[in-house]
């Protein structure tokens, strides 16, 4: 059995602790969603363990909810980002030519423009749904898995395997599944995680500003923007759903960075 | 034996070279390197280490100035330099010696040169650094070096970049680099291996004139014997880090007394007897071609037949067309002109309008089995997936055919599920070959596929596909650059140069003089097993250009 260094156990854990609540929510929470249960921002109880938030419903509840919105619409956007990008970006080191010169221009293209503001600006002009939320946040980070996985590709397209499986009279599929995504994989998951701690951050920045998953569903952003006037008072229903984020993309981060580490060995061979 | 009136200038005693290997999955453990080693150089003299890759050749030449490569340690023995012991020498003491007592000659020089300065400030820059003679006269010596090792205009040649010289003269340049602090030895690890043969004996030519007039002692790292037999004195032979045999270079070559070194002086002595010609399985016909985006040919107008069951070898320096006329002929880079016939069609130019026939007879084996297999498939299915895609077979069928070729190539059963990885450089190559002969191809071309194997290595690759040609019937193509590979296997010769082809005929035809200017000067460049080989080269070609 290989050893798991400390980091990578800790984001391990931690990181399935937060899918297991977001899995099971409904189970967990002790209150519903949306019930009132208190008064405006009471102070942490045995009834309410992080007390309530700014119109009295259970906080830790509205965190559990909170958390399976939030890596819902990140896990949505990651997968369709990843499914888009590295299809499309194989295609285009592949294929090359003038494919790869309109695809790999436009993607230039909408990386020029800042990813939050154009996500601002078309979120302004549609219905903010969740779906909607989802499209806008994948299409616009599969311009970044679009990148690296043509990169990867390219590299991988000019070994004699792939020009061997060519003179074999192979497919572009069997080129492209067979031949380029093995060898392709170890750097897609390490940024599969990172992508995804981009996602849970932007959703969180979306709500934060109004524009993300709307009310009275909250993610954990959302719920930050709630509960950010009671700082001035001194309460500090705020800063749960803000520890959350951080604590979330940094337990995602370790296990990223191990994924990394071990794929990165100059031995060839499987990489495992 | 060796000469002990002088004195040693560089002695190694009982030299261990320990690493340390990271397996995946498994705790770190500690490798030897090199084990109990002892040799010695006197003044002027020149001991060459020869072996295979990984034999420690190099890493015993780096030990000569105290140096080890990452990871590795000079773990124990005593490495005495003009009388003291430097092994355990401080970095203040190496900076001092490297350089000034001992200079290295490295075997890329294209990447071992800055590109951003001119070639002068370069070679002379270690002799600035230790100040050991002014500016004026460190740049007169190097001029005096330039014009030694026959390096073209010495008096301007420094100011040129490295990318403005060729191969050839930019290694000598860096064994002008190497003699210009006047050092007592320089260590030249493979000078000649990246080099063209023909640029090669020139290379050679230099460093040994070199070595004589500045009375340097040398270490000459090369995994050559036929090489290292022109310019050494005595001769180390490594295997596995270990000592092999020591000796003079005339007792190694004549009478070598291990059976490894009775090896290495008798590899390449396959005999082939040529084979009648039959029907010709490929034809290829005045076919020129060019990269796309240029307008430069790099194939003119060539043309050559290989019968079926036969080998076509295809000579020549690198950027010769050699390479290319294989991509021609797989269909890679479609012709510009010229028609090809295989097996009684005309093959269409480009490789997408070939049918599963023309794809399936016609298989490709390459120089680098490394990057020839995917590293995430097993032998398994890398052999598997021709038999599944142009046969059908699948399952058990497929199993035990994938067996069968194993046992072909001579390697077992055992070998299914293993990864490339977990195979050494020669069983890779065999694997490539089983998964080219898995499409029962009728001809099969072999790009440099012995080159970047240790001689023995190659020379079981050459017998095995002599065996299979036997066998089979399937015809070769065979590009290379070796002569000695092409004399083994060839019934068939086309010298190829500057994208022509300059001689085509039988083995015997093209080997047996009178030659063209150009195979001429290259068989002659070919080093042979034989002291003085050099010298009488060089003594033919003098009289051939006195007489003209």
């Amino acid at each position: 059995m290989r050893r798991i260094p400390l980091s990578a156990l800790i984001g391990l854990i931690l990181t399935g602790g937060f899918f297991f609540v977001a899995i099971f929510a409904q189970l967990i929470a002790p209150y519903k969603m949306d019930e009132l249960v208190g008064g405006v921002w009471d102070p942490v109880s045995a009834a309410h363990w992080l007390g309530t938030d700014s119109i009295g419903r259970d906080l830790l509840t509205r965190m559990i909810y909170g958390a399976q919105v939030t890596i819902f619409v990140a896990t949505c956007a990651t997968i369709l980002s990843f499914v888009t990008g590295s299809v499309l970006g194989f295609l285009a080191a592949t294929a090359g030519g003038w494919l790869d010169q309109a695809l790999s221009r436009f993607v230039d293209l909408l990386m020029a423009i800042p990813t939050l503001i154009l996500s601002l600006v078309i979120l302004t002009a549609v219905d903010v749904t969740t779906i909607n939320l989802i499209l806008v946040m994948g299409f616009l980070d599969a311009t970044r898995v679009f990148r690296l996985s043509r990169a990867v590709a390219v590299d991988i397209t000019v070994m004699d395997y792939v020009e061997a499986a060519r003179l074999r009279g192979e497919g572009r599929g069997w080129i492209i599944f067979s031949e380029i995504l093995p060898n392709a994989l170890s750097p897609l998951v390490a940024e599969l995680g990172l992508r995804f701690i981009f996602a849970v951050l932007f959703i969180s920045t979306l709500s934060f500003l109004g524009l993300g998953v709307q009310p009275p569903l909250a993610d954990w952003g959302g719920l930050v923007k709630e509960n950010s006037a009671g700082l001035v008072y001194g309460i500090p229903a705020a800063l749960a759903p803000a520890i959350a984020i951080a604590a979330l993309a940094i337990s995602v981060n370790l296990v990223a960075d191990w994924v990394l580490s071990r794929t990165t060995s100059l031995k060839g061979g499987r990489g495992a | 034996m060796l000469d002990q009136v002088k004195t040693n200038l560089l002695e190694i005693k009982n030299l261990r070279i320990e690493a340390t290997s990271y397996p995946p999955g498994e705790a770190p453990r500690k490798v030897v390197l090199v084990d109990d080693v002892s040799v010695s150089v006197q003044q002027g003299r020149v001991l060459g280490l020869i072996g295979e890759s990984g034999a420690g050749k190099s890493t015993i030449g780096l030990s000569a100035m105290s140096f080890a490569r990452g990871g590795a340690r000079l773990a124990g023995g005593q490495i005495l330099l003009n009388g003291r012991d430097i092994r355990e020498a401080g970095a203040g003491e190496l900076r001092g010696l490297r350089g000034r007592e001992v200079t290295y000659v490295a075997q890329s020089a294209a990447a071992a040169f800055n590109p951003a300065k001119r070639l002068m400030e370069q070679v002379i820059e270690t002799s600035l650094h230790h100040k050991l003679m002014p500016r004026a006269e460190a740049e007169a010596r190097a001029v005096d070096l330039f014009r030694k090792l026959g390096l073209p205009n010495p008096e301007t040649f420094g100011s040129r970049y490295p990318h403005q010289v060729s191969g050839g003269q930019l290694q000598r340049a860096m064994t002008a680099m190497a003699l210009c602090p006047r050092p007592d030895l320089v260590v030249f690890d493979e000078p000649t291996t990246a080099l063209d043969v023909t640029t090669q004996i020139d290379v050679l030519v230099a460093i040994k004139a070199a070595i004589r007039d500045t009375g340097v002692a040398a270490l000459y790292i090369t995994h050559d014997l036929a090489v290292v037999a022109q310019v050494a004195d005595d001769i180390l032979v490594l295997r596995g880090g270990k000592k092999v045999e020591y000796g003079t270079t005339d007792q190694i070559i004549n009478s070598p007394q291990q059976a490894y070194t009775q090896a290495l002086v008798s590899v390449r002595s396959i005999d082939h007897a040529e084979k009648p010609d039959s029907a010709p399985v490929l034809s290829v016909a005045n076919i020129t071609a060019r990269y796309k985006g240029t307008n430069f040919d790099v194939l003119k107008n060539v043309t050559v037949d290989l019968s079926a069951g036969q080998t076509l070898a295809v000579v020549g320096e690198s950027g010769s067309g050699k390479s290319t006329l294989a991509r021609v002929i797989t269909g890679l880079l479609p012709a510009s002109q010229g028609r090809i016939t295989f097996a009684g069609r005309t093959l269409s130019a480009d490789l997408a309008s070939r049918t599963k026939d023309d794809l399936r007879e016609l298989q490709m084996i390459y120089q680098m089995a490394d990057t020839a297999m995917n590293p995430r498939q097993t032998v398994g299915t890398i052999i598997g997936r021709p038999l599944e895609f142009y046969f059908g077979l699948k399952g058990a069928a497929k199993r035990a055919r994938i067996q069968e070729l194993l046992e072909e190539i001579e390697m077992g059963a055992g070998f299914i599920d293993r990864y490339p990885a977990e195979l050494s450089g020669g069983q890779k190559q065999r694997v490539c070959i089983a998964r080219a002969l898995a499409a029962k191809p009728k001809l099969i071309i072999c790009d440099e596929v012995t080159s970047a194997l240790d001689p023995l290595v190659a020379d079981g690759i050459l017998k095995l596909l002599l065996a299979l040609q036997e066998r089979e019937g399937v015809a070769y193509l065979f590009i290379t650059h070796d002569l000695a590979t092409v004399k083994a296997i060839a019934d068939k010769i086309a010298v190829m140069y500057r994208g022509q082809v300059v001689r085509y005929g039988s083995k015997t035809d093209v080997l047996t003089p009178p030659f063209d200017d150009y195979t001429d000067l290259l068989l002659s460049s070919v080093p042979e097993m034989k002291l003085g080989w050099l010298e009488s080269v060089l003594a033919s070609r003098k009289m051939e250009s006195g007489g003209n």
